[in-house]
């Protein structure tokens, strides 16, 4: 699940900003490249990509800052909606 | 708290009604389009969840929206102490609302006009009221914005100004005064600066992100001009150009044929998902 959601991240990501390169792990914010509004379209595409809703104390910036950390994101959210 | 009567669910509208709700405002919320209604509902609630992660105060969004009235007729606002409208900036439209306004509306009720560029007294000469008619421009996001222009017409009285003045301060808005002019300061400039950015794409000079990267990399500024244009809404920038045209009747204002074309094509910037850059969008 971690993966795919890592790809489909990854894959949203690299549509908007095909020139830019980084790791899943390398902070987005920090590359410079995406601005704070941006974190606004990263939520509406993981809620819907993934069929959830983030819950409010999810829903900060530390938890946008890579593809590793959207992924856990989307994983905990998952796993709560099964469990 | 106030009574406040918002007409017009486009952005401004929309980020007006959630702003003064936010500050414990009665808010009517008031659109002829009832899908406009319900896009400025999930707008707000989507604001509201993201504030504390683009800077803001953590915003319980239920109670926002438990202060907003939505409905499709003026007759809403009977009740309501100031009416701020926030509609195309269309002299046609608007000349038609303010005349309805001043009948829908109670003999002391306010008139506000979120224009980005018609003169207040050109507004205010459509009232019985001129004297309760004023103008605040807001900025673009109204709720993370901490100041606006604020803008007497001819005949704005000094009870008017201090209504206005008081429901700003209520809502952390420094009131910056400046005379009433088509643009008054900012978008006098601001429009002028997009609309030329525009032309630069037109003529292909540069691309937009190549625009934008030297307004941010050589000038430093956080946003270039094409990124502030779908933000604003290229149609609203078309619109406000075409004011300044009219108004002046100086070439100096001509509004850039991309301009016309994109607004045409329902390239709006981010409210419709796509303009000089692709977003995400909300459906």
């Amino acid at each position: 699940m971690s993966n795919d959601a890592r790809t489909e991240i990854r894959t949203f990501i690299t549509t908007k900003f095909p020139d830019v390169t980084f790791s899943d792990e390398e902070d987005i914010f920090a590359l410079g490249f995406v601005n704070s509004l941006f974190a606004m379209e990263l939520v509406m595409f993981i809620e819907k990509a993934f069929g959830t809703r983030i819950p409010n104390e999810e829903l900060h910036l530390g938890n946008f800052r890579s593809v590793a950390l959207m992924a856990d994101l989307v994983a905990r959210q998952t796993s709560a909606a099964v469990g | 708290m106030t009574n406040v009567g918002v007409v017009g669910a486009g952005v401004m509208g929309t980020g007006v009604a959630q702003d003064l709700a936010h500050h414990g405002h009665r808010v009517v919320l008031v659109d002829n389009n009832a899908d406009a209604l319900d896009e400025a509902l999930a707008k707000i609630e989507l604001d509201c969840r993201m504030s504390r992660m683009l800077g803001g105060p953590a915003i319980d969004a239920e109670a926002v929206l438990a202060q907003i009235t939505v409905g499709t007729s003026l007759d809403l606002l009977a009740e309501t102490e100031v009416v701020i409208e926030n509609i195309t900036e269309n002299w046609d439209l608007k000349s038609a609302l303010y005349k309805q306004m001043d009948v829908a509306c109670k003999a002391d009720t306010v008139f506000v006009a979120n224009t980005s560029a018609i003169p207040i007294t050109k507004i205010g000469a459509l009232t019985s009221r001129p004297d309760k008619v004023m103008g605040v421009h807001f900025m673009n996001p109204v709720p993370m914005k901490t100041a606006c222009e604020f803008i007497p017409g001819y005949h704005t009285s000094e009870q008017t100004k201090d209504t206005v003045r008081a429901l700003l301060d209520s809502i952390g808005k420094k009131a910056i005064p400046v005379n009433d002019a088509s643009g008054f300061v900012s978008n006098r400039v601001l429009m002028l600066t997009v609309n030329e950015a525009a032309f630069l794409v037109h003529e292909g000079v540069a691309d937009a992100k190549t625009v934008d990267e030297v307004f941010r990399s050589c000038f430093g500024h956080p946003m270039g001009p094409l990124e502030t244009a779908d933000l604003i809404g290229v149609d609203t920038i078309l619109y406000s150009v075409e004011v300044l045209y009219e108004q002046f009747n100086d070439s100096k204002y001509r509004p850039c044929p991309l301009l016309k074309k994109m607004t045409d094509a329902g390239l709006h910037g981010r409210k419709s998902g796509k303009g000089f850059y692709t977003y995400q969008s909300m459906g």
